[in-house]
């Protein structure tokens, strides 16, 4: 149904696509898998009419087609879902899924057609809980992907790109996305999918095809390949280890911080201890207050109530300024609007935190940045590379670099790889896991349950805005689910 | 997709009908500070031995209201749109000066359509720079208003041009007590509210200034929309031209330099709660800040205060307003927890 062939994209004089070949089959899920940096971001803007190819063809339904802007792609039947959603939070969903194509009646916009097609979309696709009017910054991460996906299809689309869907869910979220996207490719729509995550992509996919350096490496039948033939594929060699030993028992040493009775708006009654060497998971739906708790304990919407001491002191930090005096570091889940200066060199950022807050022990020197980089294996042209320019999985090192600056005794990390490829990813495990054995306490905060359990030495599962329980390092998926899920609620609509 | 959430299962058509009125929204708000203002201003004028609430003086509220009005109209169709048009004081001027001087030698009915045309001209202008060499708003249009300027200074002196009496009907006749301007007034502004509330056009001059990325991304032409905001701008701004030669009698080159038409309508703009930034507000909102700062002028002028005291609280007010809106609602803005 859709062939792409011999696509080739430069920028500047580099070279991000080689001749790339794609096809796609009606009713099929193709997962297009490959490290940050492999070409899938550009190969599929350029299937989306963002970006124009220096050669090669894009064949839908046997019509040849070139693109120069993404109304045309739209037209084609080519419907997007990004990873940064394409929605604007104070319209109401209607206005969103019909965004560009509103219907309209003698001249003006029909609101009441806009609103009842939108309804059907959504019943269509069995959302139930969304209504027309509701404005879209009102719902939660998960919804406003739906809403996303209904706007695609509002388009009557025949092939659907989706890039890292499940990156921003929890688990449960994910897999009601999974039944959606079956669901889709069984009433004949092709879908390209794109993720990091491979057992998503087993579970999804007809077909993997595996990019690598811009280039197309193989295109596997997923009933055919193993994990591992992919991974070999992506990153050209084995990942064995994927997560370093956790702690021994006399690895983890004295309290760094603790917290007792702590609580605001949206946590309540939260005790907990971090200590030196000890890495301390916190696993929990979306809207369950972990970020909350991250942002309590790093005083960017601190505690009203309990007490707080950071190494033995008494201290509930009222702002990020005295949280970060204290040695507090805080890796936020989203690195482009809370890490990073994007427009700004690499040596900028790694310098960010100690140019305005000067960290014991006097301000670092060039060489210790320079020193600093090269630990967390920074992979960059230069120090005087821009950030934006970084894959995701080195913007996310120089913002670590940026905390290590600092010199911190207490490492939280809020989605710590969130939308990093396979190498990057085991980078960052590595060097959480050293600089735990070097005596910082960390705490990490992430929805992929798979990570939590390889990294922590305990599991810390939160619902509804408290501590519901404590597990041990080697916890079953399985546990930590029930009790994420022990809410008296269930699920609730998170305060977005 | 996240199903598990029983007890939000909304009827799907609830509160269509029901558009319940909310004090947070700004439209209400600036509605309800204009009441106040009123309401204010007549008991202090009262207090003084004098009377407010007469016909005459809201009569001059409007008719004071008029030029203001519809060049903040306009001036909202462009900062919804996410641009800014700061060259509107000077296309005033210039307006006035080709109206009236077209007036002088040709007919009204060529005049209008000069001083349209003219506008037309400057909004595409204005809009081309932005979009096509992409330079920021504020220096693109503040790069016009000069030229203008320099245009102005270098052809007129002083008045220039003579508007026959026929003409003259629009800036000083009234239907009953209203005046006719009033009307022009009350026209433009629901032609801009229907067209950025009711065409797909006004679908997307919301959507690309909320978010250009993802309006392009979802098919909007972009920047065809930002050039026709501007357009409707300059429009709007030569209406107001228009309206202020009839009422001069003759083109004046401070016809919209003095009352500081660039600024003050920004000011009306915000004032009424749309989003600098762009995205949010409209037309309605617009009106009440105008109305506001009419009110606000009108109860000054009564009551003979210092002008310094009067541009103290104008500022006041203005800052006061957007301190307000940037206030984080509820359930708006907030960070998503995790």
């Amino acid at each position: 149904m859709l062939t792409m062939q011999g696509v080739s994209k430069s920028f500047l004089g580099v070279r991000v696509l080689h001749d790339v070949e794609l096809d796609l089959e009606r009713g099929e899920v193709h997962a297009l898998v490959g490290e940050n940096g492999a070409g899938k971001s550009t190969l599929m803007k350029i299937l989306a009419g963002e970006h124009i190819p220096d050669t090669g063809t894009i064949t839908i339904d046997g019509t040849a087609h070139t693109f120069t802007h993404p109304a045309q792609a739209q037209t084609a039947g080519i419907g997007i879902i990004h990873q940064e959603f394409a929605l604007l939070p104070h319209r109401t969903v209607a206005e969103n899924v019909f965004l560009g194509r509103e219907p309209v009646r003698r001249g003006l916009v029909d609101r009441k057609a806009m609103e009842r097609r939108t309804g059907e979309l959504l019943a269509e696709i069995d959302e139930t809980g969304i209504t027309p009017r509701t404005l879209v910054r009102e719902l939660s991460v998960a919804r406003q992907q739906t809403v996303e996906i209904a706007k695609a299809l509002a388009s009557d689309v025949r092939v659907l790109v989706m890039d890292e869907p499940t990156a921003p869910l929890a688990d449960h979220e994910s897999e009601l996305l999974a039944a959606l996207v079956r669901r889709l490719a069984a009433r004949g729509l092709g879908i390209l999918y794109i993720s990091h995550r491979l057992p998503e992509v087993f579970d999804l996919s007809r077909r993997i095809t595996v990019l690598k350096d811009g280039r197309r490496v193989t295109t596997l039948r997923t009933a055919e390949t193993t994990a591992d033939e992919v991974v070999r594929g992506m990153v050209g060699r084995e990942l064995t280890a994927y997560y370093p030993p956790r702690a021994r028992p006399e690895e983890i040493g004295a309290e760094r911080l603790t917290v007792t009775g702590g609580g605001n708006a949206r946590i309540h009654d939260m005790n907990l201890t971090l200590r030196a060497g000890e890495v301390v998971g916190v696993a929990g739906l979306q809207g369950s207050g972990r970020t909350s708790l991250a942002r309590a304990l790093f005083g960017a919407a601190p505690f009203t109530t309990g007490r707080m001491t950071v190494g033995g002191t008494p201290l509930r930090p009222r702002r990020p300024r005295q949280a970060i005096r204290a040695g507090i570091a805080l890796v936020t889940e989203d690195r482009k609007t809370e890490g990073l200066a994007l427009h700004q060199s690499v040596r900028d950022n790694a310098l960010l935190v100690t140019r305005a807050v000067s960290p014991r022990g006097g301000p670092p020197t060039g060489r210790e940045i320079t020193a600093l980089l090269e630990r967390v294996r920074l992979q960059a042209r230069g120090e005087d590379q821009q950030a934006l320019y970084l894959s995701g999985g080195n913007q996310q090192k120089v913002v670590i670099a940026k905390w290590l600056a600092a010199r911190p005794q207490v490492l939280l990390f809020d989605e710590p790889t969130r939308g990093v490829d396979v190498g990057a990813k085991a980078a960052i495990h590595t060097l959480v896991r050293e600089l735990a054995r070097e005596g910082l306490a960390v705490l990490i905060i992430s929805s992929e349950l798979p990570e939590l359990i390889g990294m922590s030495d305990r599991i810390l599962v939160m619902s509804e805005g408290r501590l519901v329980g404590e597990l041990p390092a080697d916890a079953e998926e399985e546990s930590i689910m029930r009790l994420a899920t022990s809410g008296r609620r269930g699920g609730r609509e998170e305060a977005a | 997709m996240t199903a598990t959430e029983p007890g939000r299962l909304v009827p799907p058509r609830a509160g269509v009908r029901l558009r319940r009125i909310r004090l947070g929204d700004p439209v209400v708000g600036v509605w309800l500070a204009a009441l106040t203002v009123t309401l204010l201003g007549w008991i202090v004028v009262a207090a003084r031995g004098g009377d407010f609430l007469t016909t005459t003086n809201a009569v001059a509220i409007l008719q004071n209201s008029v030029a203001l009005g519809l060049v903040a109209v306009g001036q909202s169709a462009v900062i919804l749109t996410g641009s800014l048009d700061l060259s509107v004081a000077y296309l005033i001027s210039l307006g006035t000066l080709v109206a009236a001087e077209t007036m002088a030698s040709g007919g009204v009915v060529t005049a209008v359509i000069a001083v349209l045309a003219l506008s037309a001209a400057v909004g595409l202008a204005n809009g081309l720079i932005v979009t096509g060499l992409k330079v920021n708003a504020f220096i693109a249009t503040l790069g016009t208003a000069f030229i203008l300027r320099g245009w102005i200074e270098d052809n007129y002196t002083g008045p220039a041009g003579k508007v026959p009496a026929s003409f003259q009907h629009l800036g000083y006749d009234r239907v009953g007590p209203v005046p006719v301007s009033v009307f022009l007034l009350a026209a433009v502004a629901a032609a801009v509210w229907f067209l950025t509330r009711r065409t797909r056009l006004g679908h997307h001059m919301y959507a690309t200034g909320g978010d250009e990325h993802a309006a392009r991304l979802s098919g909007v032409r972009t920047r065809r929309t930002v050039v026709i905001a501007h357009i409707i701008c300059s429009l709007c701004v030569g209406a107001a031209a228009l309206f202020l030669a009839a009422r001069l009698g003759a083109g004046a080159p401070w016809a919209g330099t003095e009352a500081r038409y660039d600024l003050e309508s920004i000011a009306a703009v915000v004032l009424g709660g749309t989003a600098l930034a762009g995205g949010r507000g409209g037309v309605a909102g617009t009106l009440g800040g105008v109305l506001v700062l009419a009110v606000l002028d009108s109860v000054f002028n009564q009551l003979a205060v210092d002008p310094f005291f009067k541009n103290v609280v104008r500022g006041v007010v203005i800052i006061a307003a957007v301190a307000v809106y940037a206030r984080p609602r509820r359930a708006a803005k907030g960070r998503p927890t995790a």
